[in-house]
């Protein structure tokens, strides 16, 4: 049993009592109350659970607790600034990107990752971008007019 | 939770429409659990947590067919941590079996596991990883019994028989105990339409198991209750059935167990059998402690029944002018080890089994087996998707022997309103399967591959770095299919819906309740909006979803806009009439149009045939209780098919989709990109366009799965499931799945509220054989076998 502590989204949050196989996503969902990131497989293949540590987009199931140590994690609850949620966030209501709404979180983050890094993204680009994320209602057409959406609003906003 | 619209015009893609501020149908209303879906504020059922709660860990079996001789559960029981550890032997009540249509499913195995993967004991525990290490601890001895997997080895002589003891419905017109249900059609002369055939045509066909793959996993949280009952909160499909399963196993009166929706993530079929369900609760009253169970990926491919592999046999007969003389079929349908909803899939298959074609002759058998392979139940298509996947190839075969264009093959014999099913029931209403292949094929084509200078992220291997444009052949194929909408055969399907109307602080609220499952289909949505359009007011509510009220039926079938949504109508209606008395008794004496036929509610207040504004909804309640009416809606009666003939008015509805595929095969690897997938689908009248678009691409894509990727593997020699996992079991990613265009066609239905048509299913149905007479159309191979894999192209 061990203590872990880290960053996540922008707050220091300590969680003790943590055995030393348990995963990000476990501590995040079940002992920091934050269960945003999902779980649909544990496995590394779904994407659900796609957090940003420093920055970088990971499946949080992967990471054991013990690596976030003193690191920054950014989940989905941390991405709307100052109670509004963010462009993206709106971009999948408004696109009807969102069915059963379990792929959305991990979907947020990857795609927030990608309008950072690229304000005009190609659809080439977005498919390339969102690859490990599953989504198994929508058919991915409306993700990717979210994404176009979101793009074309952030450049607006500019 | 409020709803947010594009802020700058223009910025929306083409193709979405605005959401205008009344909210009602018709419109593209934003979903009301859409804020909290992507704040991650959503409660799903995984995502539930209670002080003092406990892990749940299942059991499962190793073997597809062993008896039990010894369990011990001692070193489990002594782990630290470790607060219960229960088998069949601690199950507290007489009825220890559960099912959807037949009570065959043991709890937990009793004595014998007939299928791999079949729960065998239950642990509680403080930590999940406690749990797990537990149920390892549990030493269970078997001794291995053969298996029987297919049709051939269930009915051979002295074949093992997994329900020696049936005395269930269908048993008794059994041809072997291993046959779970029989369903034949038959209608005209077959022998002799056959010979007025110029060309005949016969195919063998073979369907993969598909999983639903919902992202969400099987879970819930069971809490004990002072009263001796249980309060679950769980994702499932249909609370009501579910709960007529679990209370009689735990020896508990329906009130004492109390269930609510928990967030759903997808179901697609795989929530109707009970999972999780029983188990939650039997730990949570046995421990006196709140137990939350979550299945892992592999869990869940384990622990739920998949889409029904199938064997196909068809011969299809045309006169040379393209008329189709006559059909006959056998559908096999491996059910695995439990019933689930196995009979009613066969009756889905035989009745649906030579799609939406005029055809009067015709012989089809379709049956449903017991075998040890896994349970299979419902999936989206429901029996429909694997016999479209057959006779849709067998119209390419036709068309290929008389030397004809495959569309105006179909065309030639597309079904019309008014025709006959086989099982005699005539098609009242449209029917425009003729129009909809039409449309599939006036769509824009997609521009043709750039050989010259491709994106390689667009071609067949994409990043795989497997061509640069070489060796790519394009293929075009159509399929269309027919889908029931809502449950069959005499099946009660009805829905009931609890509305409230009052005034809060001089504004008309309204509340719907209903126990229907929002599984993300956005059923929410369109009961929010029908209440709106019914009662004329913007606020409303919808309840959590929970057995307070009464039951909502399944979400399956593509029956809920039309049955709950109907009963939200229905009740809304009641209501309505109960304003209008209540205004009548304050206002008619003065007014004499309070008598008149044809009001209405319009923008909260209460208005005449003629626009007249009699009074606002809060002049007419002030001072009233709130009206609270709940009611049950049903659908016109449908009556069983004929056990001989398969003769009957056997469904409430039809729908029909047509799909058009575009794709490029790299034909020296056999690696396929499907480029487009272009659907036309008749749904009556769209409530809320941008969800059922939504609906259609989703199904579509699912159809692309099962044609090309999507299987279970199941080892013919033991039984054991070979690839439980997401590594292994192939779901498209968005870089799989095509641009998928859609055309909606809206024909009323006059039987069903608004006009509409169920809409979930259909597109499932046609987007696999399109994809497949597109691949064959590329390779020139026969391709009889779903999924298509590589070597089956190269080969
Ligand atoms: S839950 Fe982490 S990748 Fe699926
Ligand atoms: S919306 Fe259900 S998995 Fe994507």
């Amino acid at each position: 049993m061990m203590r872990v502590g880290f960053t996540v989204n922008g707050v220091r949050r300590t969680a003790d009592g943590v055995w030393e196989g348990e995963s990000l996503l476990y501590v995040l969902r079940e002992r920091m109350g934050l269960p945003g990131s999902k779980n649909a497989c544990e496995q590394g293949e779904c994407g659900s659970c796609t957090v940003r540590l420093d920055g970088v987009p990971v499946c949080a199931c992967l990471i054991a607790a013990g690596q976030a140590q003193d690191r920054e994690v950014r989940t989905v609850e941390g991405l709307a600034e100052g109670g509004e949620p963010a462009s993206v966030q709106r971009a999948f209501l408004d696109a009807g990107a969102v069915q059963c709404g379990f792929c959305t979180p991990g979907l947020l983050v990857a795609a927030d990752e990608l309008l950072e890094r690229d304000t005009a993204p190609s659809d080439a680009d977005i498919r390339e971008a969102l690859s490990g994320n599953l989504c198994r209602c929508t058919g991915y057409e409306k993700i990717m007019d979210a994404v176009r959406l979101a793009a074309a609003r952030r450049r607006e906003a500019v | 939770m409020g709803t947010w619209t594009p802020t700058a015009a223009g910025l929306v893609p083409a193709g979405l429409t605005q959401s205008a501020a009344r909210g009602g149908i018709g419109e593209s209303v934003r979903r009301p659990d859409g804020a909290l879906k992507v704040t991650g504020a959503f409660a799903y059922s995984s995502d539930l947590w209670h002080r003092d709660m406990l892990w749940g860990r299942i059991l499962r079996s190793p073997h597809a067919h062993a008896r039990i001789l010894a369990v011990d559960v001692s070193a489990a029981l002594a782990l630290p941590g470790v607060h219960a550890v229960l088998t069949h032997d601690d199950l507290p009540a007489a009825q220890k079996t559960y099912g959807l249509e037949l009570a065959d499913t043991p709890v937990l195995a009793d004595g014998v596991v007939r299928h791999h993967g079949e729960p065998v004991a239950l642990v509680a525990a403080d930590h999940p990883e406690t749990a797990r290490r537990a149920a390892e601890l549990i030493r269970v001895d078997y001794r291995e019994l053969p298996v029987v997997t297919d049709e051939a080895s269930a009915t051979a002589p002295g074949a093992v028989v997994l329900h020696p003891d049936r005395d269930d419905r269908h048993a008794y017109r059994a041809p072997h105990p291993n046959v779970l249900h029989r369903q034949p059609i038959v209608r005209g002369d077959v022998a002799a339409a056959a010979r007025r055939a110029d060309v005949v045509v016969t195919g063998d066909y073979e369907f993969g198991m598909q999983d639903q793959a919902f992202l969400g996993p099987e879970s819930g949280l069971a809490v004990p209750a002072a009263d001796g009952g249980v309060d679950l909160y769980v994702a499932t499909q249909w609370l009501h059935s579910d709960l007529r399963q679990i209370a009689p196993v735990l020896g508990l009166p329906e009130e004492k167990v109390r269930m609510t929706l928990a967030g759903v993530g997808g179901a697609f079929g795989g929530r109707e059998d009970l999972s999780m369900q029983i188990h939650a609760c039997l730990l949570a009253l046995r421990t006196g402690r709140p137990v939350k169970i979550v299945y892992s990926r592999e869990e869940s491919f384990l622990g739920h029944a998949h889409r029904h592999p199938a064997r196909l046999h068809y011969e299809h007969g045309a006169t040379r002018d393209g008329r189709l003389t006559h059909v006959r079929c056998r559908i096999v349908l491996d059910g695995g080890a439990y019933a689930s909803s196995t009979a009613a899939v066969v009756g889905n298959a035989a009745s649906l089994g030579i799609g939406p074609y005029r055809v009067e002759d015709v012989e089809i058998e379709a049956i449903g087996l017991y075998t040890n392979n896994p349970p299979c139940g419902a999936m989206r298509g429901f029996g429909a998707v694997q016999a479209c996947f057959a006779y849709e190839a067998q119209m390419d075969r036709l068309a290929a022997g008389l030397g004809m264009d495959p569309v105006e093959l179909r065309r030639i014999n597309a079904m019309r309103q008014g025709d006959l099913m086989p099982t005699g029931q005539r098609v009242d209403s449209p029917a425009p399967v003729a129009e909809l292949l039409r449309r599939v094929r006036d769509m824009p084509l997609p521009p043709p591959l750039d050989t010259e200078d491709p994106d390689i992220r667009d071609l067949p291997g994409g990043l795989a770095n497997t061509s640069h444009g070489e060796g790519i052949v394009r293929g075009i194929g159509y399929a269309v299919g027919i889908k029931n909408v809502g449950f069959s055969e005499g099946f009660d399907d009805y829905s009931t819906a609890r509305v409230r109307l009052e005034v809060v602080d001089g504004e008309p609220v309204a509340m719907v309740h209903t126990a229907m499952a929002e599984v993300g289909q956005g059923g929410v949505t369109v009961h929010a909006q029908i209440a709106r359009t019914e009662l004329g007011v913007e606020q409303v509510t919808v309840h959590p979803a929970d057995t307070q009220v009464g039951s909502a039926g399944s979400t399956s079938a593509s029956r809920q806009t039309y049955m709950t949504g109907g009963a939200v109508k229905n009740t809304c209606g009641a209501v309505r009439e109960r304003v209008f008395a209540a205004g009548r008794r304050r206002f008619g004496g003065d007014r004499p149009a309070w008598g008149g036929a044809g009001l209405r509610l319009d923008g909260g207040k209460v208005v005449t045939a003629d626009g007249e504004v009699l009074a606002t909804l809060a002049e007419v309640l002030e001072g009233e209780e709130p009206i609270d009416l709940e009611l049950e809606f049903r659908h016109r009666p449908t009556e069983p098919f004929d056990p001989v003939t398969g003769q009957g008015f056997g469904h409430v509805q039809y729908s029909f989709a047509a799909h058009r595929a575009v794709v490029d095969v790299d034909v020296e690897l056999g690696l396929v990109k499907v480029v487009e997938l272009a659907c036309a689908q008749d749904v009556g009248r769209a409530l809320n366009p941008l969800s059922v678009v939504g609906q259609i691409q989703g199904g579509t894509v699912q159809g692309l799965g099962i044609a090309l990727m999507e299987e279970i593997r199941v080892d013919p020699a033991t039984a054991r499931v070979l690839n439980p996992s997401f590594t292994d079991y192939l779901v498209p990613t968005v870089l799989d799945a095509p641009a998928v265009p859609v055309d909606l066609l809206e024909l009323a239905d006059p039987h069903a509220p608004y006009g509409l048509r169920g809409v979930g299913e259909a597109p499932t149905l046609s987007s696999t054989p399109a994809v497949l007479a597109a691949v064959r159309q590329a390779t020139g191979k026969a391709l009889t076998r779903v999924p298509v894999r590589p070597e089956h192209i190269v080969d």
